[in-house]
This record gives structure tokens, C-alpha cells and sequence, in this order.
């Protein structure tokens, strides 16, 4: 016993394709409420082949499958999803006919897999150290003392702070990015043939995205491992990948070099992706009396021991958009929270269509409350799921106009109207609709208070690229119908870009950087906002090595 | 100063735990004082004089405000002097202590049997969850807790001690007997205290491992290739241990304050059988007296789950 112990498990190598899928089905059965459970098909005659050492980066909007496809490649179906036709061989031999011992041994020797969210992938009751070398130990690949050491190296590869004593840390002590890059160090231990990435870097801030993003390029070219790289941003998969493989709706629409992919791509549908949707926003020039106007304002959380706001002050225009721009952490929702009065300021005015308004919620007249509304990122936690979508919309119509039967439903129809869904939606519940449609139903929502001012938080940053860019052309048209101004909160400066007339830059609680959008986006830059547009992934091979080399100051996280 | 914020909290809970301790005793004196009838005249009996029963009423404090009367019993407590029982003169801090032994003693068996057995069957019906082990674990320890305690206890008595004679029907104890022959005397009652208090630990642990089953690092467990038992044991079982405790804690107290009916049926000289016969000759101070041990045993177990839950946490020992 104390022999076997010792010894590694071998692994398979068979000549070929490291991993070679021929004619892959999933499938899983779905529970409709009130309607009897049914099979539905994830992924359809999906092939691919992966050589030893190559990456192949997966792309495709929600729903396209690459997750589900990511997984089977470890014989794994997550929630009851099945594989259910087609060939999996990884070094040889075929998954789906491998039982379940078969697969316990596979997993964690020979495929790792790097999630999307590492802070919720790590279990938070021990130490990192005793996580990253679970897998190399279980597998018998290294002894204890071989794999810490191991780890430590594979830290110091992937750049973290302190190589040697990060491991004695447990995850809550890490931050986002750095625990991101433990993660890959993590599936890196155990010398797998091929590493997981489900979209690794989408939870991070764009300024550490770009860090991890290097990290984890190097950390494939120097261990020649074979990487799976899913993600629904090109611009990023163009930086890690040898090949691209573009899904849609569970089918293969187009595979190919990266350089083929981005620059000659052969499918309508990848040429969409490709292309930039850029929407021609011309900015207005500032009015002449702000509808909100912010001044010195300060606010903190915990009785003013942490300032998460310091003296910012800003104005937003009649009909006009004020972007909000800056990394998790920098305050953006704060100063939302205390524009709204959920968080009353320590100090400072907020003045809004000429009168000062209340600091605290309780202070505020109803009509106050009605003219500015706000919408969420999340939109399905931000409705109801048992009332219809008649009900959410009608709701702000009986309380602020007192708006009963015949009159409401008419007003419903014509929100409905507005955002392009038709008067049939009303019946439907929050859960019968997709992601965009949940949002435009928020956007229906605010619009029926009549507001002068909506506030947009990262409304679109939880939505594909196609489905948001829709959302920020209804948001501009119906600005340009109502009249209505936005604050628009985001990270993602391509979006800025589409919508704003001015733009505040926030870092750290303060305003770095505020102005007409055409003077905050042109040089000469300070270094942070400097750092934020290097950041933004640009569909380029080598972009990265450009970026961050151009950098002027390094990103947080770090 | 991560430190310093657990012990900071552990003694926040043991104040706490102290002050809950005192408005307990404070609710135990006056629901014994709105109690109908008087000391003196349940002495003395019907045919006391009114001179007789006065005398006695002055001897023993009774003429005294409530509220003096109570600091002579609490500060009598505070110096080991639970009083004197009405019903026989005899110290009544002598008279619990060999019983409150035997109640001790009871539990512990049946705790040292009982908590280890419901963790491993509620680990074990998350392990084969929804399946036949599952759903026989679970018929098995909810059938057990439906029983009330005094007709398990018959059962066992029926089976155990008159059809195959294998342990007496009476668990009495005496100072004299070995260790081997109280845990002989004890095995039925703890038997059926183990058969009563199962079920609830066996689901607690069930649902709150399968509630942590769900999470994200259970999958890449499963993706590292460990096996079902090792996901459970390593990472499920640590992370669903503060609502663990705390019913087992829960479970841990009603064994001590709940034996009653079982310490009845079997005649075992424990705490409960001394309350009841108390209660029944009205002896308000063994009353007041065992009420209070009992409070004192239900907020010490209360306070130690809520401590080795302040402890289980990572995010409470090991702050940024």
C-alpha cells in the first residue's frame, strides 16, 4: 500500500489528438412550470480536435454551449445535463464509455479546469496551499513537499504578491484577480495535459483582467499545456488562442486560426461578432442649468470610518447622459445610492431640477421620488418573479398617477410599445423572458414614472454584446423622444463611448477625470484613466504585449 | 486585531449568556411565587394555628418583600446553598448532587452514541441522497422520534429486559456498583434517548451538508476527480459545521433537561425523577432549584455551539 502510494498513476498517451471530439450531443430535460418536463438539445454534431500544447479559445453568446462543451471534455455535465451522442476522446479513449472510477481518475490528472468565478470555486474553509495541491495529491502525480513546491513556483510564474506564504492565506484574505491566477496555478499543479478555462477573466475589472490575462498566456506557453479557452469576448480569446472555434445555439458556425477568425472571417454570424458596434453618438453640448446637480458631496459607510465618496461633484444635463466610469470599488454605485437617497451624505448638496432634495429617503415628496428612477444590472432579481409584466409596469402608473383598469392597461401597452415588445408581453411572468427583454421591462418600468432623470447601473454589462448594444440603441431613442437624462454607471468604456455627452472618471471615492466626452477621451491622459483605456481588450493579435508594456501605472489587485 | 474581534464576540456571548442566566432565575422565583398555597401552611398541614404558621413565616423569611427574599436565595445560590427541601429537612444541594451525576452520566452515554451516529447517517443519506439508503435512514430515524419517549421506553423494557433478559428493566443505580455495571444499568434508558433525539440531528446534518452540496467548490472537487465521500468529509462537512453544532447542542439539552419520562420509566436515580417527586409534594425550593440547573445546562450548551460556531468560521480567525 505505502508502495502505491508512492507511485504515480500512469496516463494514457496515445498517439494523435490530445482530445478529439467527433459529432458531440448533450442534452438535458428541462422543467417548465405547468407544462411537462421535456429534452431539450444543448449541443448538436459539435467536432473540434486539440493537439498537445495548443489553445483553442470557444466563443459564443450565452446559450451558445461552450461551458457545456468546455465540461464534457472532463466527462462532467453540470446539473443533470447529459451527453447523450457522439465520441470524447481525450488521449485515446472515449469519456462516454468511461464509468465513473475511470472518470475520477482522468479528472484532476490529465483535464483541470479554471472557472469563471475562483471566489466562489475556492472552498473557504482551508487554506489556498491545501487546495492547489489537492488534485496533484490525490492523483499521487507529486509528494506533498514536491507539490507545494511546485505551487510556489507556479505562483511566482503567474506573478502573485509573496510566492511563498500566499498558500497559507485562505480565500477570503485574496483578492478577485490574484485569486484568478491561484485558480490556474491550482489546475497547473497536477502537470495536467489540458487545462479548462471557462471564461476566467469575465468577473474581473478590466485593469486586472489584463494582468491575469498575461499571467495566464505565459503560464500556458511555458508549461506547454493544451488550454480549452471559453469566453464571449473575441478581443480577449484573440490574445491567448492558436484557433478559434465560434458556436451559436449549440452548433458549430465557424472554425479557424485566430488571424482567420478576426480578420477574414467566412460566417455572417462571426463577421457580427467581429465587427465593432460602435453606435455614432454625437455628444450635446452642455445646457445651461443642470437637471441634477451634485456638489462636494462626501459619504461613507460604517459612521464615516471608511469615505467611499470624497467631495465629488458633478452635473447631468436635460436630456443629455453622464457617464460614470471606474473599476469595482471605485464608488459609482455609491453616488448612486446617495443621489437616491439610500445612503445620505455627511456632507455636500444634491440639487435636482432646481430644488435641494432631502439627504435622507423620508425627507423626499413623492414627486421627488418619481422623477428619478433607476434600473439595475440584475434585472430578473430587480422585478417580482410572481407578478406578470403588466402588473411590474402598471404598478408606478396606479401609485404615481393613481392610473386604474381600461386607463392603466392602455398606458402598459403603449410602454410596451416603446420598448419594442408589443402589448402581449403583459401576461407574461419575469421568468418566460430572456435577459434583454427582462431588462427592457426595467427600462418599461422607470419610463412609466414619467422621470427626468433615470440612473443606469451597469445596466448592460450583465447581457451579450449583440443583446446590450440593442439595449443602449432603445435607451437612445428614447432620450431622444422623452427627453429624459441619464446617469449612466458602467465599467466598460466601449460603452461610454455609444451613449455619454459627458463622462466622470471615478477612482478610489474621487473624480480623476470629468469633462464633455471629447475632452475626457482625448490626451493628454492622467495616469488612471490613462491605465482604464490601455485596458479595454482590442481585437488585435498582440495587443496585450502592447498594453502592457504602454502602461504607465500598474492595475489594483496586484 | 483578528484575535482580539473573536475573543471580543466569545465574551459578548458569555455575558450575554450570564445576564440570560439571571432573568431566568428572576422568571423561575416569581412563577414559584404566584404558585397558589403557602410554605408554612403546606408544613404545617390544615390543622396549624394561625400563631403556629405565623411563627414559621417569620423563622423562615417568608413575611420579607419578594424582592429581599429573592437576593437571599440568589446570593444562597452564589455560595453553593440551594436551600432546604420543605418535604424531608434535608439540604438540597447534597441531595442533587449524586443525582445530578447520574443525570450527567445518562446523557453522556447517550450523547457519546447518539451525536457521532446521527452525523454518519445524515453524511451517509447525502452521500446516496434520494436514493434507497437515504430514504431508509430517514424512515428509520423519523419513525423513532414519531414514538413518544415513554412507549419506546416500554418496548425496549418489553423486549430487552422480560422476553430475552439481556439488561434489567430497572436501572437502578448505587454508589457501590463499578463502572461496568452502571453502564450495564444505563444501556436500555440510554437506548431510548438516543432512539428520540436521532432523527433531528441526523436531518440537520443531512440538510445542511446537501445545502453546502450546491456550491461552486463542490464542483471542482468533483472536477479534481475526489471521490463522494472525500467531497463530503473535506469540503462539504466543514463548511455546513456551524448549523451542525447548534443542534446538536439543542440535542445535547433536552438530554440533560429532557429525561424526565425516561428517568421515570426506568427508575434511574437522576435529576428528573427527583423533580417529579418534589412537584408532587410541592416543595417549591427543589423546584426552583432543579429549574435553575436545568436553565443553567440549556444556556451553557446554547452558549458553547454559539462559540464553536464563532470559531468554525475561517472569515472570523483569519481576517484580512
Amino acid at each position: 500500500m505505502a508502495e502505491a502510494q508512492s507511485k504515480a498513476r500512469p496516463k494514457p498517451r496515445a498517439e494523435g489528438a490530445l482530445l478529439d471530439i467527433r459529432n458531440l450531443r448533450i442534452e438535458a430535460t428541462v422543467y417548465p412550470p405547468g407544462e411537462k418536463p421535456r429534452d431539450v438539445v444543448l449541443v448538436d454534431d459539435v467536432s473540434l480536435k486539440l493537439e498537445r500544447g495548443k489553445v483553442l479559445g470557444l466563443i459564443g453568446e450565452s446559450g451558445a454551449g461552450k461551458s457545456t462543451i468546455g465540461l464534457s471534455s472532463m466527462g462532467f455535465g453540470r446539473g443533470g445535463v447529459r451527453l447523450t451522442g457522439g465520441e470524447i476522446l481525450l488521449n485515446g479513449r472515449d469519456l462516454r464509455k468511461t464509468g465513473a472510477g475511470g472518470l475520477r481518475r482522468m479528472r484532476g490528472r490529465e483535464v483541470c479546469y479554471v472557472a469563471q468565478s475562483a471566489a466562489a470555486a475556492f472552498n473557504p474553509a482551508h487554506k489556498l496551499m491545501d487546495q492547489v495541491v489537492e488534485a496533484a495529491l490525490e492523483h499521487r502525480v507529486l509528494s506533498r513537499a514536491a507539490a507545494e513546491k511546485r505551487a510556489i513556483e507556479l505562483f511566482r510564474k503567474l506573478s502573485l504578491p509573496n510566492p511563498e506564504t500566499i498558500g497559507e492565506r485562505y480565500p477570503h484574505q485574496v483578492s478577485g484577480g490574484q485569486l484568478q491566477r491561484v485558480m490556474t496555478a491550482m489546475a497547473l499543479c497536477s502537470e495536467p495535459d489540458l487545462i479548462v478555462f471557462d471564461e476566467p477573466t469575465t468577473a474581473l475589472d478590466v485593469t486586472t483582467q489584463i494582468d491575469v490575462l498575461a499571467a495566464i498566456k505565459e503560464a500556458i506557453r511555458d508549461t506547454h499545456v493544451a488550454a480549452l479557452y471559453i469566453t464571449h469576448d473575441l478581443a480577449v480569446v484573440a490574445q491567448v488562442s492558436d484557433e478559434i472555434m465560434v458556436l451559436r445555439h449549440g452548433k458549430l458556425v465557424e472554425w479557424g486560426g485566430t488571424h482567420q477568425i478576426i480578420k477574414e472571417p467566412r460566417q455572417a454570424y462571426t463577421n457580427a461578432l467581429v465587427s465593432v458596434h460602435q453606435i455614432e453618438h454625437q455628444e450635446h453640448a452642455p445646457g445651461v442649468t443642470p437637471v441634477l446637480s451634485v456638489k462636494n458631496v462626501t459619504a461613507s459607510y460604517g459612521g464615516g470610518t471608511v469615505k467611499v465618496l470624497k467631495n465629488v461633484s458633478v452635473d447631468v444635463f436635460p436630456g443629455q447622459t453622464l457617464a460614470v466610469v471606474g473599476e469595482s470599488g471605485s464608488g459609482k454605485s455609491t453616488l448612486a445610492r446617495a443621489i437616491t437617497g439610500l445612503l445620505p451624505p455627511l456632507e455636500g448638496s444634491i440639487t435636482f431640477d432646481g430644488r435641494t432634495l432631502g439627504n435622507k429617503l423620508a425627507d423626499r415628496s413623492r414627486d421627488d421620488l418619481r422623477e428619478l428612477q433607476m434600473i439595475y444590472q440584475m434585472a430578473d432579481v430587480a422585478m417580482n418573479p410572481r407578478q406578470t409584466v403588466g402588473t411590474i409596469i402598471g404598478r408606478p402608473l396606479e401609485f404615481y398617477f393613481k392610473m386604474h383598469g381600461r386607463e392603466r392597461d392602455q398606458r402598459v401597452a403603449e410602454l410596451l410599445e416603446k420598448i419594442e415588445m408589443g402589448k402581449g408581453y403583459a401576461d407574461r411572468y419575469p421568468a418566460e423572458l430572456s435577459g434583454g427583454q427582462k431588462q427592457r421591462v426595467c427600462i418599461a418600468r422607470a419610463l412609466a414614472a414619467k422621470p427626468k432623470l433615470i440612473i443606469c447601473d451597469e445596466v448592460t454589462s450583465a447581457l451579450d454584446p449583440l443583446v446590450a448594444h440593442g439595449i443602449l440603441e432603445l435607451l437612445l431613442g428614447l432620450q431622444a423622444e422623452e427627453d429624459v437624462a441619464y446617469l449612466f454607471i458602467t465599467h466598460d468604456l466601449a460603452t461610454v463611448k455609444s451613449i455619454a455627452d459627458s463622462i466622470a472618471v471615478m477612482y478610489r471615492g474621487e473624480v480623476v477625470r470629468y469633462g464633455s466626452k471629447s475632452t475626457v477621451l482625448t490626451p493628454p491622459f492622467d495616469d488612471y484613466t490613462d491605465l482604464l483605456l490601455r485596458s479595454v481588450p482590442e481585437m488585435e493579435i498582440g495587443w496585450l504585449e502592447k498594453a502592457i508594456q504602454g502602461r504607465k501605472m500598474a492595475g489594483a489587485g496586484n | 486585531m483578528g484575535g482580539a474581534t473573536v475573543a471580543k464576540l466569545i465574551a459578548q456571548r458569555i455575558a450575554l449568556g450570564v445576564l440570560l442566566l439571571l432573568a431566568v432565575s428572576v422568571l423561575i422565583f416569581a412563577g414559584t411565587q404566584i404558585l397558589p398555597g403557602d410554605v408554612a401552611q403546606s408544613i404545617l398541614g390544615q390543622a396549624a394555628t394561625p400563631q403556629a404558621l405565623e411563627n414559621l413565616r417569620r423563622e423562615l423569611g417568608l413575611n420579607d418583600p419578594a424582592y429581599i427574599r429573592y437576593f437571599r436565595w440568589l446570593f444562597g445560590i452564589l455560595q453553593g446553598d440551594l436551600g432546604t427541601a420543605l418535604s424531608n429537612k434535608r439540604d438540597i444541594a447534597t441531595a442533587l448532587s449524586g443525582r445530578l451525576a447520574n443525570t450527567l452520566f445518562l446523557a453522556a452515554c447517550a450523547a457519546v452514541v447518539s451525536v457521532p451516529l446521527a452525523i454518519l447517517l445524515g453524511l451517509l443519506a447525502v452521500r446516496y441522497r434520494n436514493g434507497i439508503i437515504d430514504k431508509a435512514i430517514s424512515g428509520f430515524a423519523l419513525a423513532s422520534t414519531s414514538l413518544p419517549e415513554f412507549f419506546i421506553g416500554y418496548l425496549l423494557i418489553l423486549v430487552f429486559a422480560v422476553k430475552l433478559q439481556w439488561f434489567p428493566a430497572s436501572s437502578t443505580v448505587y454508589d457501590s456498583m463499578s463502572f461496568l455495571q452502571r453502564l450495564q444499568a444505563v444501556v436500555l434508558p440510554a437506548t431510548a434517548l438516543t432512539l428520540v433525539v436521532l432523527a433531528h440531528m441526523m436531518r440537520m446534518t443531512r440538510a445542511a451538508v446537501l445545502n453546502v452540496m450546491q456550491s461552486a467548490y463542490i464542483e471542482t472537487a468533483e472536477l479534481k476527480g475526489l471521490s463522494p465521500l472525500k467531497i463530503i468529509r473535506r469540503h462539504a462537512f466543514p463548511n455546513a459545521i456551524a448549523p451542525i453544532i447548534n443542534v446538536v447542542m439543542l440535542n445535547l439539552a433536552f438530554l440533560v433537561v429532557g429525561v424526565v419520562v425516561v428517568e421515570v420509566i426506568f427508575v434511574y436515580p437522576g435529576m428528573g425523577q427527583y423533580l417529579v417527586d418534589h412537584v408532587s409534594k410541592r416543595d417549591v425550593p427543589v423546584v426552583q432549584a432543579v429549574g435553575l440547573i436545568f436553565a443553567a445546562v440549556y444556556i451553557t450548551l446554547n452558549m458553547v455551539a454559539d462559540i464553536a460556531a464563532l470559531l468554525a468560521n475561517p472569515r472570523l480567525r483569519h481576517p484580512k
